[in-house]
């Protein structure tokens, strides 16, 4: 039995939701930028499943889109880990729960 | 594409990025988030994308789980007392999962076998993203740099 496209994609919402169980239950702000990047490969993986069992024409379009991710899940990861870093030096915390400033 | 191969990948990727989100020690859990991704740029290998599984290793173990181990020895001071678990998400994230299984199992036209097709070459990629994709990746581009002059600017210390 060869893998179908079927079993690609359970494991990528298999993938999904472990990256959204990571980002929704933790409260470290780390963690939760872990789950996101978890969630971003997941959907990598579809574009590449997709393009790969594409019927013949074939475009390299799934490829494309999927380099593309990496390069805009990577400036996220930069940016938050920055962010993170910013809010520990003023507030000497990352737990998300304590920040909570804007609340009414 | 061998059924064994996948097996051992898929339990691999899925067990590491379990441990990434449930281990209570981050340093762990950024290890575990390494391997995980190691599991995802072996799958690319076995759909025949290469060179995305090269680009998977090189951004993500290279640099975003070096990042991520630098900030965790940065913000290492704050005492995790709090290692709670919010079991809400535990119910959203099965949820989401039963919802796009239902899905998945509903549509019949998924369960293909993949054609044969011819590999895909680095210098196919390149002309590619040279040619029809020149907007894309000149945004990109943007992106990227915009991405690290705002990084930059707000980790940089204020004299004060």
């Amino acid at each position: 039995m060869t893998p179908t496209l079927q079993l690609f994609l359970i494991i990528s919402a298999a993938l999904f939701c472990v990256g959204l169980l990571a980002a929704l239950s933790r409260r470290h702000a780390i963690f939760i930028l872990i789950g996101i990047e978890i969630m971003l490969a997941a959907a990598g993986l579809n574009f590449i499943a997709f393009w790969r069992f594409a019927p013949p024409p074939h475009q390299p379009t799934g490829v494309m889109v999927a380099i593309f991710a990496i390069a805009i899940a990577a400036a996220e990861a930069a940016v938050g880990l920055a962010l993170v870093i910013a809010v520990y030096r003023n507030y000497r915390t990352t737990n998300v729960d304590e920040l909570d400033q804007l609340k009414g | 594409m061998s059924s064994a191969a996948f097996i051992v990948i898929a339990v691999l990727t899925l067990a590491a990025a379990l441990a990434a989100a449930t281990l209570p020690k981050l340093i762990h859990a950024a290890l575990s988030f390494a391997i995980a991704f190691v599991g995802v740029a072996a799958f690319y290998f076995l759909l025949g994308a290469e060179f995305v599984g090269l680009v998977q290793v090189f951004v993500y173990i290279g640099a975003v789980a070096v990042l991520i181990v630098f900030t965790i020895l940065l913000t290492r001071r704050d005492p995790e007392k709090d290692r709670g678990f919010n079991w809400g998400g535990v119910v959203i994230a099965l949820a989401v999962f039963g919802g796009l299984l239902w899905s998945i199992f509903e549509t019949p036209a998924l369960a293909v076998l993949a054609p044969t097709i011819k590999p895909l070459t680095v210098k196919q990629i390149g002309l590619t993203l040279m040619t029809d994709y020149i907007w894309p990746l000149q945004c990109v581009g943007l992106v990227l740099t915009a991405a690290l002059i705002g990084a930059l600017i707000l980790v940089i210390e204020e004299k004060s």
